[in-house]
């Protein structure tokens, strides 16, 4: 199977005003296999895609296509000589159809520059059909499921005879079901002699679908390996430049008394959803995408309303009707999507720190007392150990797993004694997992309530106490100790949802 | 700490375009540097900076609010009949800019208990008000009459203070106020928060519709102040006051390096750029460019200033 790469990047080095994102860097890409492109936020990965895909122009170095030199004008030029990327985010126009996605700048059109629907949707289904995908042409992407939009987008990069198709985190936001559909479909394009560049953070998929993988580390090569000489150990090591001894670094601390309980939260995502936690306690939720993990959470910050149900926290029942109340009984949530509701990204670390707290900043004529606010910041930074220049530097240039530290610094400046985490390492890289699943462990053992809330079945498991399993909006059980598998939390996953077929 | 010229270069865009603007003008005119002219153009540049000063907080959350004209009008014309019909000044300049506030809160709630788009709530906002004036004046000046009240009223306009305009003073104070309150205060850290990002400002306990509403008040409030200098200045109120000003105060607000988006800029651009627009206005008059090549050149110059803006 491996032959000479159909891709060469050779000796890149890159420099941003202050930083030297990419030093030496090579990069091997062979037709018909996946390489898995591998390293912490930060490490260069972005930075190396974005030379390759036409973005940024590189210092130096060399990149070899087929042959050929390589050097993109820009994104346009690199995907006409074949090689797509495919987002993280989609970049697709929700109120358009499926084939003018496709087709979108280069729609087949008849002497008076109309549009040929019928050609181009035929087109369209032909690219479907080979990723086995029944979605309609004329379907608007804005009813597609993630999944489904994803594919809309491979079949563009097929439509364009891309040779090299990049894929940045492509699992993300699927369903376990929809990741399944996305291996076959990259096992029909390896085929296909396609070559595939695949960027995640969850290494287990490394080993679903990728034949080598590249490792790169604070913007320098460290190795390339066939997958068959690695395993998720050995890849941390290599990222991180340290083996990593525990990657679940759970402490058993002394749980309180009961803090809060939530009986019978019902509404119209949500049914009779009951449970309680102590203190220092951490309690997982887990379940599939859609189960209703993240509406329990919204239900209880009052960012949901609730049709029925009661809270109460520390014995007296609360009424929450909106964030801010929740945030005044101490309760915080730190939300699954830190870019779109977690994160004001163009305001500074502080102003983000501060935003929940900002009453305990005020002084005198409600002036905010920067020095305070400065100083509370760097607390702050201090403990969740962010990688900044300072408080004052805006969010928006921080790496993903710093911008996530942030975010939880912000649910934990109101002092809370309820804390809701959902998907807290999502995007973050193996490091910074760590070091946000250490913060855990203090919180805790300082005796703050947790739900944490996670797709990743290792991370609920090594991290929780107990772990509720959400099915269908409803708690199909809940596991602990040596019954907490992957098994039997698959199968609590899917209970309701058999009953319902 | 390190000062990074190409930053500070991009926060003082507007107060250079402003100096560049002021050396251009006074060595084409002679007139414009001195101290009769200047205070002048103050004076001049006064209504619409005090309303763009309001619209500032309003564009900051990433609305818009085209109903100050109109609010101004109004506002004015109430004012005018109430110093005619013997309401002394205190209690009209209460009751006025009380409307003022009024009519923007019932705006915002519209907005945001209403879900309506601020485009359309303040459009329409500028309908009825425009109409509820020319019912109000019978489409007619309304004079503020001639006993003491109405000489007392006119200081808002008219008067000075240790040789500085009056319009020119109350200007000052607002943006004086308006940088306090956006810079260094709670709320003004919200309005920028929700400008930034609304979703995660609520989720960050931020009482998002209550500050909305707050910022349509605080509109309608400048703009019912802008409307008690204008009826104080002229003696009297104009049915038609106000129209089109909104956009001079868009305008402003947008020379001075705001985004429309919400959450970025700064009050003291506002200042500038309301300036800017004054200057323009008073040099062209100098230089005797007629009334309807004035518009025009208006036009070019805040094209020119916007796209040097788009390009970094």
């Amino acid at each position: 199977m491996s032959g000479s790469p159909v891709l060469q990047m050779k000796n890149i080095c890159k420099s941003f005003p202050g930083v030297k994102a990419l030093n030496d860097v090579s990069l091997n890409i062979y037709a018909g296999e996946a390489m898995a492109l591998l390293g912490e936020n930060g490490a260069g990965k972005s930075t190396l895609m974005k030379i390759l895909s036409g973005v940024y122009t590189k210092d130096s170095g060399e990149m070899i296509f087929k042959g050929k030199t390589h050097s993109p004008k820009d994104p346009k030029d690199a995907m006409n000589k074949g090689i797509a990327i495919i987002h993280q985010e989609l970049n697709l126009i929700p109120e358009l159809t499926v084939a003018e996605n496709i087709f979108i700048g280069r729609e087949p059109v008849n002497i008076l520059r109309k549009v040929k629907y019928s050609e181009m949707n035929a087109e369209a289904k032909k690219y479907l059909e080979q990723l086995g995908e029944k979605t309609l042409p004329t379907a608007k992407v804005s009813s597609l499921s993630v999944g489904q939009a994803q594919m809309v987008e491979i079949a563009k990069a097929l439509s364009m005879n891309a040779e090299v198709i990049i894929m940045d985190e492509p699992t993300d936001a699927l369903t376990d079901v929809e990741t399944e559909n996305l291996y076959k479909v990259i096992r029909n394009l390896k085929a296909e002699g396609k070559a595939l560049i695949y960027i995640s953070h969850k290494l287990s998929e490394v080993f679903d679908v990728c034949d080598r993988a590249t490792i790169l580390r604070d913007g320098t090569f460290v190795d390339e390996k066939p997958v068959s000489e690695l395993d998720e150990e050995k890849i941390i090591q290599l990222m991180v430049g340290r083996p990593i001894s525990d990657r679940y670094p759970r402490c058993h601390c002394e749980v309180g008394d009961i803090v809060f309980t939530a009986e019978g939260l019902t509404n119209s995502r949500i049914t009779d959803v009951s449970f309680s936690i102590r203190s220092g306690e951490v309690v997982g939720i887990a379940g599939l995408m859609g189960s209703g993990r993240s509406e329990v959470a919204k239900s209880i910050f009052g960012e949901m309303h609730l049709k029925k149900g009661k809270i109460t926290l520390m014995g007296k029942e609360l009424r929450i009707n909106h964030p801010s109340e929740a945030i005044k009984n101490g309760i915080s949530y730190v939300s699954e999507d830190r870019k779109q509701l977690g994160l004001i990204i163009g305001m500074t670390i502080k102003e983000n720190i501060t935003l929940p707290a900002l009453k305990k900043f005020q002084t005198a004529l409600s002036k905010i007392s920067f020095g305070k606010e400065e100083e509370v910041s760097k607390e702050y930074i201090d403990m969740m150990s962010i990688k900044t220049t300072g408080p004052s530097q805006r969010v928006v240039d921080l790496s993903g797993g710093n911008q996530q530290k942030v975010a939880i610094a912000k649910g934990l400046v109101t002092a809370p004694k309820v804390l809701i985490l959902d998907e807290p390492t999502r995007g973050v890289d193996v490091g910074a997992k760590k070091e946000i699943y250490e913060q855990i462990n203090i919180l805790k053992s300082k005796g703050m309530s947790i739900i944490l809330i996670s797709s990743e079945m290792p991370e609920v498991i090594g991290m929780s106490d107990r772990i509720l399993v959400m099915s269908a909006g409803r708690i199909a059980g809940e596991v602990s100790g040596a019954d907490a598998t992957q098994e039997n939390i698959m199968k609590l996953a899917i209970s309701n949802i058999k009953n319902a077929v | 700490m390190k000062i990074d010229i190409k930053d500070v270069l991009k926060r003082f865009r507007p107060l250079l375009g402003l100096i560049i603007l002021s050396v251009i003008v006074s060595l084409i005119s002679p007139d414009f540097l001195t101290v009769g002219n200047i205070l002048n153009v103050m004076r001049q540049t006064s209504i619409n900076a005090v309303i763009a000063a309001g619209m500032t907080f309003v564009i900051l959350t990433g609305g818009i609010d085209l109903s100050v004209g109109s609010i101004l009008a109004l506002c004015g014309a109430i004012a005018a009949t109430m110093i005619s019909t013997g309401f002394g000044v205190a209690a009209t300049v209460f009751a006025t800019l009380a409307l003022g506030i009024l009519l923007g809160v019932l705006a915002g709630i519209a907005i945001t208990k209403g879900k309506i788009q601020p485009f359309i709530a303040t459009l329409v906002a500028m309908t009825l008000l425009r109409g509820a004036t020319l019912v109000h004046t019978d489409g007619k000046p309304i004079s503020t009459g001639y006993d003491a009240a109405a000489d007392a009223f006119a200081w808002f306009g008219t008067g000075y203070v240790f040789g500085i305009p009056v319009p020119v003073i109350l200007m000052i104070l607002v943006f004086i106020i308006s940088h306090y309150i956006l810079k260094h205060t709670r709320f003004g850290r919200y309005v920028y928060a929700i400008g930034g990002n609304e979703e995660a400002s609520r989720l960050s306990g931020v009482r998002v519709d209550r500050i909305k509403i707050a910022v349509y008040g605080i509109c309608g409030l400048v703009s019912a102040l802008a409307g008690i200098i204008l009826t104080s200045r002229l003696s009297s109120a104009q049915p038609t006051a106000g129209a089109g000003y909104e956009l001079d105060a868009i305008a402003a607000v947008v020379l001075g390096g705001t985004s429309l988006a919400g959450g970025v800029g700064t009050i003291f651009g506002t200042f500038t750029g309301a300036l800017i627009i004054g200057i323009l206005n008073n040099a062209l008059n100098l230089l005797n460019v007629s009334s309807y090549y004035q518009m025009i050149a208006k036009g070019a110059v805040i094209l020119i200033a916007v796209l040097m803006d788009r390009k970094k």
